[in-house]
């Protein structure tokens, strides 16, 4: 009965490199992990809890840091720039960008740039600069760069860019949280929530998780109905109309009677 | 109360909506007007992006018009005749019109070509309506004003083509209310009004159409104008809000009927001229808006709405 033990160590040694880059480990949570979109949805408050689970005492060298994003489907977005032609602000030069998240939130510790080191940022894409993709965009425009900028400020605007310096709490360098709210501007999908813990400016650990976004009752069945039976739906939407119409009509033929 | 729309994919304060509803339902029940005009501009002002504003807008003239109609042929007041004609025009030109909508909504150009549509038509009209209305009221007070023809033989009358339209009393060629038809029914596609504010005055003046039918004819075209209209923009660009259709027309058939009351107490001077100072009054205001600055420069379009 040698043999179990060896097994055991054997094991162990071709586990140590990961176990060395692992040895603080994220355990986490979320209030929920689906959100529905019903008629009278007002946006939705997500907690997103954790623990850092470890194997050996805490290194206790440089301070632990909590990185949370989360982040929306993206699509390509198309971005515009007003000019003044002929005495009116038209719509004049764009630039197309791959990839935009419709939704990004950035939850921290601290301070982004102390926290946080540029190699890791563009490793694991963690600041919004790093999530949006444009590739090529300098050739469609002069200032392509700007057109960036605008898509920052406009999405920061509409509260779909958030950036929640200091809003994660960190207890006794174990325990985290944060509260995340959703906007009512939601769209649907899988929103994308990344942990990240940092010593260092650097990521020690990671982990995803996914909520569910999705429509239903009512707004599910009005935005598959648009979609899929386009025809359908306008002829419903019309007789809806004509019905309220004439009901319109009648009630008020009614009333003066 | 807080509404997600399906379709906008906007949260929005029910209520709001019905009270903009309302507010357009108490002009069109007052004027005589489908409100189409009114609607869209206040959908953009409240954040409901300019292509569901439009689509939807058209479905709600749908309901007020079909309303309207049924009011009118109780006091028959509509020549289906003319009503059809006017339609044939119509159909075709809202067909353009959805066109033109979708290839300027590829162009990135959609705003403006709506917000220019605006400042010209309700502009023009409106400026003529308030020199015709003012001009009619200052008449009224000279004691010895010259009688006016009904209608006087003009370049109209000796159009090929002639058609007997009985309820109007009227043997005229079919090309000008092909055109007009025509006319509003590109305008119903690219600005989601019914185009009441511009058939009304063409019918009146162009084709010399006795007023008591102008109302009820206009509103019966416009009907199925508007209809084609909505199904032609669900089916391409998917951008018919049933949902916000619906509150704007509860709210709409309400403010109808406050409006009804308040314009049987006003004259018909009186309310032209009520009306055509609110059709200045958006396009300056739209004007303005292309005049000025903008706050900022940039947009942007994603996701799954232009």
């Amino acid at each position: 009965m040698i043999r179990a033990p060896v097994l055991v160590v054997a094991l162990l040694l071709a586990l140590a490199p990961q176990l060395v880059l692992a040895d603080e480990m994220i355990v986490s949570g979320l209030s929920q992990n689906r959100v529905s979109i019903t008629a009278d949805f007002d946006g939705s408050e997500i907690l997103i809890y954790g623990a850092v689970k470890r194997d050996a005492p805490a290194p206790g060298d440089s301070p632990l840091e909590v990185i949370i994003t989360v982040e929306g489907p993206a699509s390509p977005v198309m971005v515009r720039r007003k000019d003044r032609v002929a005495g009116i602000w038209v719509n004049n030069a764009a630039v197309r960008i791959d990839s935009a998240p419709s939704f990004y939130a950035v939850a921290t510790t601290g301070p982004l740039n102390h926290i946080l080191s540029d190699t890791d940022n563009l490793r694991f894409g963690i600041t919004i600069e790093r999530v949006i993709r444009a590739v090529g965009i300098a050739a469609e425009a002069d200032d392509a760069g700007e057109f960036i900028l605008a898509l920052l400020r406009v999405r920061t605007d509409e509260d779909r860019f958030r950036i929640l310096e200091g809003r994660v709490e960190l207890t006794e360098d174990t325990l985290f949280r944060t509260d995340v709210v959703l906007p009512a501007n939601l769209t649907e999908g899988e929103y994308k929530v990344r942990l990240f813990l940092l010593r260092d400016q650097k990521v020690v650990a990671h982990q995803e998780r996914v909520i569910g976004v999705r429509k239903v009752g009512l707004e599910r069945f009005v935005f598959k109905l648009a979609h899929e039976r386009p025809l359908v739906y306008g002829l419903l939407s019309l007789v809806l109309a004509a019905l309220a119409g004439w009901g319109a009509s009648a009630a008020f033929r009614l009333f003066r009677a | 109360m807080q509404l997600y729309l399906p379709i906008a994919e906007v949260s929005v304060n029910a209520f709001l909506i019905l009270g903009l509803g309302g507010i357009v339902g108490f002009m069109s029940g007052m004027f005589g007007v489908g409100g189409g005009f009114l609607i869209t501009p206040l959908l953009f002002f409240i954040g409901v992006p300019p292509a569901v504003a439009v689509a939807t807008g058209a479905n709600q003239v749908v309901a007020s018009s079909v309303s309207g109609v049924l009011a009118q042929l109780r006091r028959k007041g509509v020549d289906f005749q003319m009503g059809g004609v006017l339609l044939a025009g119509g159909i075709a030109g809202s067909a353009i019109g959805v066109w033109l909508f979708n290839w300027m909504k590829a162009l990135g150009q959609v705003d403006l070509f709506v917000q220019l549509s605006y400042v010209l038509f309700l502009g023009l009209i409106g400026a003529m309506m308030l020199q015709e209305s003012l001009r009619t009221l200052l008449r009224s007070r000279q004691t010895n004003a010259p009688i006016r023809r009904s209608h006087v033989h003009s370049w109209v009358h000796g159009l090929p083509f002639k058609m007997k339209f009985r309820a109007s009393g009227l043997y005229i060629s079919v090309i000008p209310p092909l055109i007009v038809g025509a006319l509003v029914g590109v305008l119903a596609a690219i600005m989601g009004v019914g185009g009441g504010f511009i058939m009304v005055p063409a019918m009146i003046y162009l084709l010399g159409m006795p007023t008591k039918v102008v109302i009820g004819t206009s509103l019966f075209q416009i009907i199925f104008v508007t209809a084609f209209t909505t199904v032609m923009h669900a089916v391409t660009s998917q951008t018919v809000d049933m949902l916000l259709a619906l509150l704007l027309i509860l709210g709409g058939v309400i403010g109808a009927q406050i409006g009804t009351r308040v314009g049987m107490r006003l004259k018909a001077e009186q309310l032209r001229i009520l009306l055509s100072l609110l059709v200045l009054s958006v396009s300056i205001r739209i004007a303005l808006d292309l005049l000025m600055k903008p706050d900022e420069l940039y947009s942007v379009a994603g996701g799954v709405l232009p």
